[in-house]
């Protein structure tokens, strides 16, 4: 096994390992941060494939801005951080079998694949990996539309978000909050 | 990927370090708990009901905006790295993708969500 | 190739060879060598973390009128040193009902999340720090460490005024982001990078006289993200009794306030390295890589100084006035000055030096003199509708 095998092992286990935390957690807030240190490791696996950019990108989007959403909606729509009922309800067998089946599946399909030996290529020297990107994302032979159109699904997701948040009953509600 | 493990040294020292200065204080300092000492601290008086409280929405909100700008930032880097090359057009293609942002900010800003109300 | 003219690749060298001499695989020398280099970097910010105490001191000290630390040591030096025994002897107190696992990890995030900003900064032009080529975004995620530790403090300690105090550090932190990262985007621009070293091998001229007043939002942005006055109502010591860290004594508390330092000194080095040259000062810093280092802790001190200044002469702004000054001002401006930067920068671009640094400097005060001029119309406006109404709007947390 080289070096770079042994960190990605290390980055997938602490990956999976906070993604099982996540959902088994009884701690609403600890099932949070859990999350975020499963996007910790994700962003390791992305620096894994020599994809600088995207890594960074993971953790100031996901660390940075989703992770404080999801703790700032878990705190302000419960007054119980603690979940005390069984996580688990009765079909559980049924979700385990499939789950396994799944799983089992997708091993023996792979198991003949050979990409699994293969290691990331590392980029020609002075290659410049975010201004092709750059490049990419404003040329009008490449990505110009959905560089723009992504700018129209931002602009949608914050009126969709005003939109929910600008409830005239929520108002009334606030006034019984702290 | 060799400069990440320059990155990844930086950050197992800068754990090591807080932790042993933080050991270091547990050691040596005195251990003399009493329910007094542990209780919340609250400007001398007892605490009234759970500290864990809920919080306005307006938090939730800015955290919203903040997300889609944070979002198109991102965008906008790689953007910038290739700017001194390409010219005039990709300047015109910057302007209308950060407008259309800078309206989505007016529709916010008209809709009074940016209100501390 | 002497010491003293690359002592980092001597010394790395010299201890590899006898590492390798043992026996020891080329690979695994070289990561310890570099493990041992970090190390070393890092302890030395440590004790250069200690003097910002006494610096940090004697400056409000000045700026209050008193003389400061000036009985342990010549000049109050060794205080720091009785200052950190006392906190290391200090009892480690933890509140009963708190959340003990983010109690106990959040100031260990909060240092580190200063530390590692250091893995990208370049020392001098031998010692460039990691070549990272997503630096400026770095610096970013960095700061997002800094968040969650907030968060988890404010939420492990179980205390009303914590958790509040949380909420709104963070609420200023996330704002503040915005034009920061607009703001990284300028010398991105100017370099066609976001590599650190890049940016500072750009700088023939430095930036801040191509962008004054990006480097002018910067330093808000950054004052912002540090919780410092004028926007420490994180802290408000009247207020909320100091806020996120209010339940944290000894070796704890010290790890906060430690990294508050260091973290203000650090934004005073990104400050000099973005906008005013890095190490660079006049070709001295091909002279020897110690006089580089020099020059850039000066300058770090320099911006550093300026934002105790801010600190200690600003008074604190409530958090709705924090956020309208953010949203409905600051964030517009700054995204006008990026896309004002960008066309000058196109417009410009076969231009000679000296029409292009001045175009770039009228560019940035027309800009923001037009901004200023529509704040103050818009705000005349509102205290004439508002004339009637006495009392303050009423604050909930």
């Amino acid at each position: 096994m080289t070096a770079q095998q042994i960190i990605f092992l290390i980055a997938a286990i602490y990956t999976l390992a906070s993604g099982v935390l996540t959902v088994t957690s009884r701690n609403l807030i600890h099932a949070a941060f859990w999350l975020i240190s499963a996007f910790f490791g994700v962003a390791a696996i992305y620096a894994l494939l020599n994809a600088n950019f995207i890594a960074i990108v993971q953790i100031v989007v996901y660390v940075g801005a989703i992770a404080i959403l999801f703790i700032f909606a878990v705190m302000l729509t419960r007054r119980d951080l603690r979940v005390s009922e069984h996580r688990l309800n009765k079909g559980w067998q049924i979700g385990a079998a499939l789950a396994a089946a799944l799983f089992v599946g997708m091993v023996s399909m792979l198991a003949q694949w050979s990409g699994f030996t293969k290691t990331a290529d590392a980029f020609p020297t002075q290659f410049d990996a975010v201004g092709a990107l750059g490049e990419a994302l404003t040329s009008p032979n490449a990505y110009v539309l959905p560089f723009e159109v992504a700018s129209a699904l931002l602009l949608a997701a914050l009126v969709g978000a005003v939109y929910v948040a600008f409830n005239p009953r929520a108002d009334e509600n606030s006034e019984a909050q702290k | 990927m060799s400069e990440w493990i320059y990155v990844a040294l930086f950050l197992i020292v800068g754990l090591i370090i807080p932790i042993g200065a933080i050991t270091a204080g547990f050691i040596l300092g005195p251990k003399k708990p009493n329910p007094v000492k542990e209780s919340t601290y609250e400007c001398g008086i007892e605490t009234v009901g759970p500290a864990w409280i809920q919080f306005k929405a307006q938090y939730y909100i800015f955290a919203l905006v903040f997300l889609v700008f944070d979002v198109e930032a991102v965008f906008l880097f790689p953007w910038a790295v290739k700017l001194g090359q390409l010219g005039l057009y990709a300047v015109v293609e910057g302007i209308i993708f950060v407008s259309i942002l800078i309206v989505g900010l007016a529709y916010t800003w008209r809709k009074g969500m940016l209100e501390w109300a | 190739m002497s010491f003293w003219n690359d002592p980092l690749k001597v010394a790395a060298g010299w201890l590899e060879g006898i590492l390798t001499g043992w026996g020891m695989n080329a690979i695994a020398a070289h990561v310890l060598t570099v493990f041992l280099g970090v190390l070393i970097l890092i302890v030395l910010l440590m004790v250069l973390d200690i003097f910002l105490v006494w610096i940090e001191r004697k400056v409000v000290a000045r700026f209050q009128d008193r003389l400061g630390p000036n009985r342990v040591g010549p000049f109050g030096l060794i205080q720091p040193f009785a200052d950190i025994i006392k906190l290391i002897i200090k009892e480690d107190t933890t509140p009963a009902n708190a959340d003990k696992a983010l109690y106990n990890l959040a100031p260990i995030l909060s240092m580190m999340s200063v530390l590692i900003l250091w893995a990208i900064v370049p020392l001098a032009p031998v010692m460039l720090g990691t070549d990272l080529n997503v630096g400026a975004l770095f610096l970013i995620a960095a700061g997002a460490i800094g968040t969650l530790s907030i968060i988890m403090a404010g939420w492990g300690s179980n205390n009303k005024f914590a958790l509040l105090g949380g909420f709104r550090q963070v609420a200023v932190m996330i704002s503040f982001e915005v034009p920061m990262l607009t703001m990284l985007l300028i010398p991105t621009i100017f370099a066609g990078s976001m590599n650190m070293n890049a940016i500072i091998n750009a700088q023939n001229v430095w930036y801040v006289w191509l962008s004054p007043l990006g480097a002018l939002i910067f330093l808000i942005a950054a004052i912002a993200e540090l919780g410092r006055s004028p926007f420490d109502l994180a802290e408000g010591e009247s207020e909320l009794v100091s806020g996120f860290n209010i339940e944290y004594s000894g070796m704890k508390f010290g790890m906060f306030y430690a990294g508050e330092l260091l973290h203000a000194f650090t934004y005073g080095g990104f400050l000099a390295i973005l906008f005013f040259g890095g190490y660079r000062f006049f070709g001295l810093e091909q002279v020897s890589p110690f006089l580089a280092i020099l020059i850039l802790i000066l300058k770090a001190m320099f911006g550093y100084w300026v934002i105790m200044w801010v600190k200690y002469t600003m008074m604190r702004i409530r958090i709705d006035q924090m956020l309208s000054f953010n949203w409905k001002f600051l964030t517009p401006l700054s995204f006008a000055l990026l896309l004002v930067t960008a066309l000058m920068n196109a417009l410009l671009s076969s231009a000679p030096t000296w029409l292009y640094v001045s175009g770039m400097i009228l560019a940035n005060i027309l800009t923001g003199w037009i901004a200023l001029e529509i704040a103050r119309s818009a705000t005349r406006q509102e205290r004439e509708r508002t004339e009637g109404i006495k009392q303050p709007a009423e604050v909930r947390h």
